[in-house]
């Protein structure tokens, strides 16, 4: 007989719904908790980023809040710097440390304080706290991340993929992505290419690796690392060519009608200011928004002889060269000439043979109404991949303006932002790094500069920020440099630091380029003895590798032990049909000496009554985290948190609610606030979008613009760099801001210098399963991907007489590493590349000395320099974007050969660390239930 | 020797789209916390934080690089658990009658409290879905997640496999496969199900949709050529075109 079995088991005493940290996805979670203990996690279903749905690390959550490397408390170095000897410490005693180091700097020099944090979901937070320390020294990690993708996005069309915006999934007919294994958006867009797949659309995918979205792609495009820009550029050319563009978009919602003038290559603007278009009504020039006008995307506009033309005819003129025909891209781009023509030619046929009508409708700002809205099913989705080169920018700004020529970016089947995007520039704040000591910077560290006004630099040109973010090194650095810090405080270039605060960021290893140097760096010391950076405070929930490096820890929580918000003011989880914003909190309580970060810096502030944390009289103005989510206000009415606010019954603009978060948690941990029909499409100009999102405070009034397909911001750097105006470049830099600082997209070659004789890319990526996680210590994910060889295509291993299992040294223009390698083929035959990150250092992360990641694991950091080899110049250049100093880890050129006898380990191998935490359990049998 | 039932009244499985499917692991860790927490022993790990991790799991995805004889190496992600076989060569070989497959759909399970840990089902099973877990010294393997899909605890929506649940890209579908007319049953044929091993005479209820044909988009180069007809060779042309194409868009001059 068959067993009886019970299959209707309780499954949990109670459900807790909070928002998972396990990558930077933010979905919602259930929390199905037994006996006070986490039990199982599941994604919420009615959460409007994964709708149910969850990842592998958000299911592994459970292995996190258990895991051995969890810090305890409080930690004060004993031993040298890197040693990783630590005694514990109470908070009293750390707090008063802290505070004594940095309160004299708030009063005297506040610059002294270099405060950055790594993959913080509170910067509205964290850089408020900076702000009203005073230190100009403030930024997270989007420069060594993706910034070009998000500045080219913001500076083209008022926001870039992924918070910003994202397909029409449920329209779209074409999907194409670039330089995405996984992604930040990382349970969305599976879901997104499973719903099209469903129907049949077609996905094409560019990356030079065939993992991940590219191994489901119905056609994969290996590019030539770096030639991205050249490749979109080409598509673009035979698009244009052929007239396969959408003139109607173009004319009415871009700049393409907008005269250029002829003398300065600014925009012709008119006494108030607006740009200038010819009207084809009246065939003279009017502002751009003038109610009836019809802009001209054709006429050229004379006086006294001298021919404005539109931007449009500039685009003309670049494109249209036979520099970017297909034929003569393809061999440096390695996609044949056919293929190119081809997918322009998909790309084409979907975007207008397969357009189609939404009966709905809609007006736009110059008060004409439209009685449909257009579908052209065409979208696009990319993120570091085309990012992370020193020709990013440019080559973010080209994929952009391939969407607007084709018409399908805010449009039914496209490419559709998410508030409180689309944003002009306009809407954006200015950089700030006025210090005045013991009061408040002068503004908002981080913002979009217009031109060479806002460079922040004295007036010797020396930058102010330690990062030398909007400097003419790289002026459009709109998320500032963090991987330069280190190196910059280490070489007292431009100044030196006092104390150097981190938050979540493993800079000591795979957080940085050039990890070995680092490391020197971390632990110089000056002729007296002492450290060179001389005080380091670390934030961190885990015994990572940069622990061991910092002077005073300061233990975080897990994410299930914590109050958080995903607000509207920072980088929000809403969707293309609604703004949203979501909570996390404490569904356990720590079970360690340990408190969230951000109330730590609450407390730290009201210790030293920080401006903007205290009143006059130096009460503070709130207890904790979670005391300020719900009561700080950013302007009347307007907090953190967008719902519930007044009595309840509030959206986005409204009263404190002090019952705030916990209508948040009956609500499921967020909050969602749907955009009404109408003013779902043509964002940017619809009337009734920009009405709701005034209404809802994401502005003050309404603020419709134009795409800028000709970005007259660079051209005002650029135009100082052809000597115009007070601020112009040093001469070293002159050139190289005239040519990079382009308005209209271009592509280069990425600086070669030294790297003669290193001919084989080398590019890193993560996997699914570890994504944007720093979590690979997780007793169940690392057995999904414990190992990461160098994988190196076929024709490669052929040439260098290599098997699967074999070592091979690497060595490039700065380093040498020797690992293990494996064949693949599904990649481009001169691309080598590893899972990033897998690697760690003996002694971190609670493993054990032996484990796989600490004696075959890797980094190519070591391979990778902070600065491009010397020039012969005298000078040192940085291995960055020169538009916004993102880093250019992408650009990597490696040779390898068989190592003649194979290492016990991979090389270098670093000495172990002492561990805070000691090595986790032998066996594990997790489960809380009875 | 156990006996497998002549038939049963239901074939419940798994449908897994091999052309969807993104290789993210999602159902393997989802598979992983939910039958830790639930039937029977948890899925104990061993060496979880040393040199040699190695824990049960019940779910896998394996990634295989696939040559085709013409065109780019592809990358197939094949996730692969217990396949719910109708003649099941792990019941059979079982000496205790601790492995089974129930009569009212078709699950194949193992009664933890007759298992004696001898392994001859892992042996039998050609596709090498079953774990013996290393603490408890019983052999684990799906269950189809069988106190999920009856769970009167769950709402109705939830009573599906956790992998099932959880699949981010949608590639895992679950139903009663012996109903021709079910959604499984029906996605299956439209899309050329097929078993695993066939030549195995286990007969499988779990199907695996194929890989839909990849970069093609070369071949449709003639009937994609024509839509790139340039429409001047220069500058001045291409100006020229553009004043009458303009001409033809609402509010055109000419």
């Amino acid at each position: 007989m068959q067993p009886v079995i019970d299959t209707s088991p309780k499954v949990s005493d109670e459900v807790r719904k909070t928002t998972c940290y396990m990558c930077a996805c933010r979905c919602g979670i259930n929390v199905h908790m037994k006996d006070g203990k986490v039990a199982y996690i599941e994604g919420n279903r009615d959460h409007p980023v994964n709708k149910g749905v969850l990842c592998a690390k958000g299911s592994a959550g459970i292995m996190q809040v258990n895991a051995p490397s969890r810090l305890r408390a409080p930690l004060k170095r004993v031993g040298p710097r890197g040693s990783g000897e630590f005694e514990e410490i109470s908070w009293d005693e750390a707090i008063s440390t802290a505070v004594g180091w940095l309160n004299e700097l708030h009063e005297t020099a506040p610059h002294k304080l270099a405060f950055f944090t790594g993959r913080d979901q509170s910067q509205s937070f964290t850089s408020f706290w900076a702000q009203n320390f005073g230190t100009p020294n403030y930024a997270a990690h989007g420069g060594f991340c993706s910034v070009n993708m998000a500045a080219a996005g913001i500076y083209t069309m008022g926001g870039a993929f992924w918070e910003f915006g994202q397909p029409d999934w449920d329209h779209t007919k074409l999907f194409m992505l670039f330089g995405v294994a996984e992604d930040h958006d990382s349970n969305p867009i599976k879901m997104g290419i499973g719903k099209i797949k469903a129907r049949g659309a077609r996905v094409i995918g560019v990356n030079p690796i065939r993992t991940g979205y590219n191994a489901v792609a119905d056609d994969w495009v290996g590019i030539t690392p770096g030639t991205d820009g050249l490749f979109i550029l080409s598509m673009i050319h035979v698009l244009m060519k052929a007239g396969r563009i959408d003139l109607d978009y173009l004319g009415r919602y871009t700049n393409a009608p907008v005269l250029v003038d002829a003398d300065t290559g600014l925009l012709l603007r008119d006494a108030d200011d607006k740009p200038l278009v010819i009207d084809r009504a009246s065939g003279k020039p009017a502002p751009f928004d003038r109610p009836g006008v019809s802009p001209d995307l054709s006429a050229t506009h004379e006086v006294d002889g001298v021919t404005h033309r539109p931007v449009f005819h500039h685009m003309a003129e670049r494109y249209l060269s036979e520099d970017y025909a297909p034929e003569a891209v393809a061999e440096r781009c390695g996609i044949p000439a056919p293929r190119i023509r081809a997918i322009a030619a998909e790309l084409a046929r979907v975007a207008f043979d397969e357009a189609f009508e939404i009966e709905r409708e809609w007006t736009d700002f110059r008060g004409e109404t439209h009685k449909t809205m257009t579908g052209r099913p065409v979208s696009f989705h990319a993120m570091r991949g085309i990012s992370a080169h020193a020709n990013g920018f440019q080559t973010c700004r080209a994929l952009h303006i391939l969407q607007i020529i084709l018409g399908t970016v805010e449009v039914p089947g496209g490419f559709r932002f998410k508030p409180p995007y689309p944003k002009p520039v306009e809407a954006h704040p200015t950089p700030h790094s006025g210090r005045r000591p013991g009061r408040p910077l002068n503004g908002p560290h981080l913002g979009f500069p217009r031109g060479p006004e806002d460079l922040q630099v004295d007036d010797a040109g020396k930058p102010n920020r330690i990062d030398k973010a909007f400097s003419w090194e790289n002026p459009m650095s709109v998320h500032g440099l963090m991987h330069m810090v280190i190196s910059n405080a280490r070489a007292g270039d431009p100044y030196h630091i006092d104390t150097l605060f981190l938050y979540m960021a493993n800079m000591s290893w795979n957080s940085s380029m050039n990890s070995s140097g680092v490391m020197e760096m971390l632990t110089a010391r000056n002729d007296d003895g002492g450290y060179v950076i001389p005080r380091i405070i670390y934030s961190d929930a885990y015994s990572s590798e940069m622990v061991a490096y910092a002077d005073l820890i300061l233990p975080d929580t897990t994410y299930l032990e914590r109050h958080d918000c995903i607000s509207l003011l920072d980088r929000p989880i809403c969707e293309a049909d609604a703004a949203a914003d979501a909570i996390r909190w404490p569904v356990i309580e720590p079970d360690r000496d340990v408190r969230g970060f951000q109330s730590v810096l609450i407390e730290l502030a009201n210790r030293m009554s920080l401006p903007g944390f205290t009143d006059a009289d130096g009460t503070p103005k709130w207890t904790d985290y979670a005391n300020y989510i719900v009561n700080h206000e950013r302007r009347p009415g307007i907090g953190p948190l967008a719902g519930f606010r007044g009595t309840g019954d509030k959206v986005g603009r409204g009263e404190v609610n002090p019952e705030q978060l916990n209508r948040y948690i009956e609500n499921g941990g967020f909050f969602v606030e749907h955009i009404p029909e109408a003013a779902q499409y043509y964002k940017p100009w619809n009337t009734a979008y920009q009405d709701w999102a005034v209404g809802l405070g994401l502005f003050e009034s309404p603020q419709p613009y134009l795409f800028q397909l000709y970005s007259e911001p660079m051209r005002r750097f650029q135009r100082a760099a052809e000597g115009h105006g007070d601020r112009q470049p040093p001469e070293h830099l002159r050139d190289r801001i005239r040519t990079h600082l382009d308005p209209l997209p271009f592509w280069s070659d990425t600086d070669q210098t030294g790297n003669a004789g290193f001919t084989v890319t080398a590019l890193t990526q993560r996997p699914m399963a570890m994504y944007h996680s720093w979590g690979s210590q997780n007793a169940w994910l690392r057995q999904l991907h414990g190992r990461n060889p160098l994988y190196v295509p076929t024709k490669l291993m052929r040439e260098h007489g290599l098997s699967d299992g074999d070592w091979a040294r690497v060595t490039s223009p700065h380093g040498e590493i020797t690992v293990p390698v494996m064949e693949m083929a599904a990649l481009n035959e001169n691309t080598v590349w590893t899972w990033n990150a897998i690697g760690k250092r003996k002694g971190a992360w609670a493993l054990d000395e032996e484990a796989p990641e600490a004696t075959q694991g890797f980094l190519l950091n070591h391979l990778i320099h902070e600065l491009l080899p010397p020039k012969g110049d005298g000078l040192r250049w940085a291995n960055s974007d020169p538009v916004t100093g993102q880093a250019a880890w992408f650009d990597l050129k490696v040779r390898i050969e068989k190592a003649d006898a194979p290492p016990d380990e991979s090389q270098p191998v670093f000495a172990p660390i002492d561990s805070p935490v000691g090595t986790g359990p032998k066996e594990l049998r997790w489960k809380v239930g009875k | 020797m156990t006996t497998l039932p002549d038939k049963t009244d239901r074939k419940m499985g798994l449908v897994i789209d091999l052309d969807t499917c993104v290789g993210c692991h999602a159902c393997v860790i989802s598979c992983k916390g939910w039958n830790t927490e639930n039937y029977g022993a948890p899925l104990s790990d061993q060496d979880p934080y040393g040199s040699d991790p190695s824990g049960t799991f019940l779910n896998r995805v394996h990634s295989y690089e696939v040559q085709p004889e013409q065109g780019a190496a592809q990358l197939i992600h094949f996730p692969k658990s217990c396949l719910h076989c109708d003649d099941a060569p792990c019941v059979t070989v079982c000496p205790t009658g601790a492995s089974y497959k129930r009569v009212e759909d078709g699950i194949v399970l193992v009664n933890e409290s007759d298992c004696i840990g001898c392994g001859l089902c892992a042996w039998a099973c050609p596709y090498g879905a079953r774990e013996m877990d290393a603490a408890e010294g019983v052999m684990k393997k799906c269950t189809l997640c069988v106190d999920r899909i009856y769970n009167e605890n769950l709402p109705e929506e939830d009573r599906v496999p956790a992998c099932v649940r959880t699949c981010p890209a949608g590639a895992r579908h679950f139903g009663d496969l012996g109903d021709p007319d079910s959604d499984v049953s029906r996605l299956s044929a439209e899309r050329g199900g097929m078993d695993l091993m066939p030549e195995q005479g286990t007969k499988p209820v779990n199907k695996y949709l194929p890989p839909r044909p990849k970069d093609r988009i070369e071949d449709q180069i003639d009937v994609l050529a024509p839509l790139l007809e340039p429409i001047a060779a220069d500058t001045g042309g291409f100006i020229g075109w553009l004043d009458k194409a303009l001409s033809r868009l609402p509010g055109g001059t000419i």
